[in-house]
């Protein structure tokens, strides 16, 4: 006996009267032809083709396309009476923009401006290495910790930097004694992080960093003569230093514990390939591609070492395609900056990068506790202070938490930190994956709102967000895996298994 | 495929119609209350005193392929069983007093045990396996509620099915109740489509079933107006959207479930993503083949779709989310018809009493990982692509 049961037509399921548009924004990607890219508030995104556009906009938009079904699932375009999806975007943007619970997380402490490198482009204005004046005391430091406890964060990184600071490595020690006295107490999660060459560290200072579980980033511009060039000791063999460095660190603390970060000079734009190729073969599984900062020393000779973004963007493009390629051939590296840019395209969630946020990480996700007592708002904050502006100056380690938020610097921050209420970020179709740096305009333009259509952090960013969807449009599925895994940080399906052949 | 119906004869008044059938020496030491257990006496076992039996306070006697029963006369005695392999020791059994009907309402060692909670839904989708019967079937609580002691406390997982389970009201809290009194070790998968959720009165009231249960939750597309066509119910996709949320909210687990077939494959492609971006909180996604019965065979036409041309998109949309670190399953599509890349995805996932294989599956290398097929599966359902693979094939 079959069960007697009358079933209704998919027609009689369609939205009685037609649909409404949630805030979406758009761009034509050049390379990209005959599709417009389309994102969501929380930054989904579609290619749509023209004609697609003008009718979603028109509200003529076909029903029973699967354009219509695809911008709906997106939630950019939303039938009357949906209450689900509006739940499901307001959760999306909560989860999106949770890096603003919890207030500060990272902390820098700048334990001694001194340096025994004197690098052509250096963000510090460093001391030579015997003026003990230049190291943050030890009431300071311990005022910095109290400051840094009154963050509510649940979770603290306690990062250090220089100068070199291995330089005041008793500093750090006090620094991190003080830590774990209170962290158990307090029950916070405590990372310990440090940028330095790590020349100067003896077994008795990475036994200690062992102990503390320390994260380290060094600065490995690429292959020797590169490297010797841009950051020169007076004994000339910095690349052969941080080589041997790299290699006591692994022994000691295992390889996850060390990453390596290059500064680009006008020199480095030749060799995009020699660049990634000399991370290979040291065994990073990341590189990390930065572009000069427009702070410090580097600002000064800038006419020598300096380019415009727009000769960086080339050279990033061909670094990548090389990575893609090794990638492809089963050798595991990443760019680490694609990686954060992937994280906000290809999922829904955050990530812990404070200098591409909105609102910006400067002062609401990270603070620098500064050799003299000085706290500032983020670490290209108090390189400006060195070059003599203290507009992001929160205050002094002696000041509470509340007077640091309720400081001036805090004022112009939040004024100028969010891109959604910034005139031509609030249309970007990037906006949803970018950040505010009120910082960089004000260093840049004198400025902390800055004029984006044409500085170099919109340059930058523009040019990356269309090198990354020009892959996206194209969706190689090998690409695509690549991408995911650097998103996700989880192996990338397929490859693995070439990378047995190769080895 | 072992069935869960057979008949008996019956001598003497049985106490109890539910009962739990076990060897005399785990009868013995059982913390199960003796007036539920039956004994099982094989024919050939060692000489027993019946009367020391009932002495223990004992419900009956089982014996399965025994002949006369010189115990009846002491003891009620269940015997002369059809088929006497579908009752093993350990399972528990409804014994029908007038006609000598058997089933098993659970069954020790099977590879899933579910519980039928109701026959009623609030959806009539176009391919329910199981279509729904508005007729008052309150007495399935009441037989579950005497079941529920009876199942082996070291049981894994039990699942819940029906019909919707949330339509029962208070009666479902009230089985969550005796799940956790009675198997505190047990995990509970309860299927339900999630509508009455959308009431967060309602999830209010499944509390008993935190840290226990997984519900799993069918959504037939990221779009509303496809969705509610296939479960035939305007407002559905909207109801167990809000139910999903209402659940996760509360710390409940949740499993997503997709079944694929010609009215919900227009979405396969784009459904993953929907789900990693607005419930990437889920901890399960199940894309399943159809069961070939009730609406599903009525409306074969409507949804019969060759799983050999679904395949690539099928293992795409699978992978899609497990790459993404959701785990991701493919049940009830057997693996001659899938590509090779989705294996590692597919599931053994046909419950054993409703299990098959074709002849041709004789002799093929990968039976052993198959799923087989449902037993209702027949000729309208076969796909073009069934063949069973040589060892060396399978093994590149």
């Amino acid at each position: 006996m079959s069960p007697r049961q009358a079933f209704a037509p998919l027609l009689d399921f369609a939205a009685p009267a037609g649909y409404r548009l949630l805030p979406f924004r758009f761009a034509r990607i050049p390379g990209v032809p005959g599709k417009v890219l389309v994102t969501s508030e929380v930054g989904e995104f579609a290619f749509i083709s023209e004609e697609d556009l003008r009718a979603l906009v028109a509200g003529t938009l076909d029903p029973g396309s699967n354009a219509y079904a695809d911008l709906q699932a997106r939630h950019v375009l939303v039938e009357s009476n949906s209450h689900a999806a509006m739940r499901m975007s307001t959760s999306k943007y909560r989860t999106r923009k949770s890096f603003l619970k919890g207030g500060p997380a990272l902390h820098m402490f700048v334990v001694t401006l001194r340096c025994d490198h004197s690098c052509r482009y250096c963000q510090v204005s460093r001391r030579s290495g015997d003026e003990a004046r230049f190291d943050m005391s030890t009431d300071t430091a311990a005022a910095a910790v109290d400051l840094m406890f009154q963050s509510p964060s649940p979770s603290l990184t306690v990062e250090f930097q220089g100068g070199e600071p291995l330089l005041a490595f008793g500093r750090i020690q006090q620094v991190v004694d003080l830590v774990e006295e209170r962290r158990v107490r307090e029950g916070r999660a405590v990372t310990y992080s440090m940028t330095s060459t790590l020349h100067l560290a003896d077994e008795e200072m990475l036994a200690f960093m062992r102990r503390h579980d320390f994260q380290l980033s060094t600065s490995l511009d690429g292959p020797a003569a590169l490297h010797d060039a841009n950051r020169p000791l007076p004994s000339r063999d910095s690349h052969a230093r941080t080589v041997a460095a790299i290699d006591r660190v692994r022994a000691t603390l295992g390889h996850q514990s060390l990453s390596a970060l290059t500064t680009l000079t006008r020199e480095s734009l030749r060799h995009p390939e020699a660049v990634v190729d000399e991370y290979v073969r040291l065994g990073f599984p990341s590189v990390f591609l930065r572009p000069l900062s427009p702070f410090g020393f580097a600002a000064k000779s800038a006419g020598r070492i300096g380019y415009a973004m727009e000769e960086f963007l080339p050279f990033y493009e061909k670094a990548l395609a090389h990575i893609v390629d090794l990638n492809r051939r089963g050798v595991v590296i990443q760019e680490a900056y694609a990686g954060f840019l992937l994280t906000h395209i290809l999922t829904p969630f955050p990530i812990g990068y404070v200098d591409l946020r909105s609102p910006t990480g400067a002062g609401l996700g990270a603070r620098v506790y500064n050799y003299d007592g000085g706290v500032y708002a983020s670490d290209e904050g108090r390189m400006l202070a060195e070059m003599g502006d203290h507009s992001f100056r929160l205050g002094y380690v002696q000041d509470s938490h509340a007077d640091l938020l309720q400081s001036d610097a805090m004022q112009l921050i939040l004024a100028a930190g969010v891109a959604e209420s910034l005139p031509g970020c609030s249309d970007c179709a990037f906006l949803p994956y970018c950040g505010a740096d009120p910082v960089f305009n004000l260093a840049r333009e004198g400025d902390p709102v800055g004029h984006r259509a044409g500085n170099a952090h919109c340059t930058k960013h523009t040019g990356l967000f269309q090198i990354l969807f020009r892959y996206l449009a194209e969706a190689d599925p090998e690409v695509m895996r690549i991408f995911l895994s650097w998103a996700t940080r989880r192996p990338a399906r397929g490859l693995a298994a070439a990378v047995g052949e190769a080895a | 495929m072992l069935p869960l119906h057979t008949r008996a004869k019956v001598s003497g008044t049985l106490p109890h119609p539910v009962l739990k059938v076990l060897g005399l020496a785990e009868a013995l030491g059982t913390a199960v209350p003796r007036d539920r257990v039956a004994v099982h006496l094989p024919t050939g076992g060692p000489e027993v005193d019946f009367a020391a039996l009932q002495e223990l306070g004992f419900a009956a006697l089982f014996r399965p392929d025994g002949g006369t029963a010189a115990g009846g006369t002491v003891l009620p005695e269940i015997h002369s069983l059809s088929h006497p392999e579908v009752v093993g020791t350990g399972d528990v059994v409804r014994v029908r007093q007038d006609n000598g009907q058997v089933g098993v309402l659970y069954r020790r060692g099977a590879n899933a045990n579910t519980l039928f909670l109701t026959e009623q839904c609030n959806s009539r989708c176009l391919m329910c396996s199981q279509p729904p019967r508005d007729e008052d079937d309150l007495w399935r609580v009441r037989e579950l509620l005497e079941l529920i002691p009876l199942v082996d406390p070291d049981l894994a997982q039990l699942g819940f099915t029906g019909g919707e389970p949330t339509l029962l009201g208070p009666l479902l809290p009230e089985l969550l109740r005796a799940c956790a009194a009675f198997l505190p070790q047990t995990g509970l998968h309860i299927l339900t489509n999630g509508r009455n959720f959308s009431d967060p009165t309602v999830a209010d009231m499944v509390g008993d079933a935190l840290g226990r249960a997984t519900w799993a939750i069918p959504l037939y597309a990221d779009v509303p107006a496809r969705h509610d066509y296939v479960v035939q119910a305007k407002g559905a996709f909207e109801q167990t959207v809000q139910g999903v949320y209402n659940l996760a909210e509360r710390g409940h687990v949740i499993e997503i479930r997709f079944v694929v077939h010609a009215q919900t494959l227009p979405r396969l492609r784009e459904f993953p993503e929907f789900v990693w971006r607005n419930m990437p909180f889920v901890s399960h996604v199940a894309f399943m083949g159809m069961e070939p019965m009730g609406y599903a065979k009525v409306n074969r036409n409507l949804l019969w779709v060759d799983p050999l041309d679904y395949g690539h998109c099928l293992s795409e949309a699978a992978w899609h989310l497990q790459d993404r670190g959701i785990p991701t399953s493919i049940y009830n599509v057997p693996l001659c018809v899938l590509p090779e890349e989705a294996w590692p995805l597919a599931r053994q996932s046909i419950s054993d009493w409703k299990n098959t294989y074709e002849p041709a599956c004789d002799g093929c290398a990968v039976k052993q990982s198959c799923c087989g097929f449902f037993a209702s599966h027949g000729p309208a359902w076969r796909s073009r692509g069934i063949k069973p693979f040589e060892r060396m094939e399978a093994a590149e």
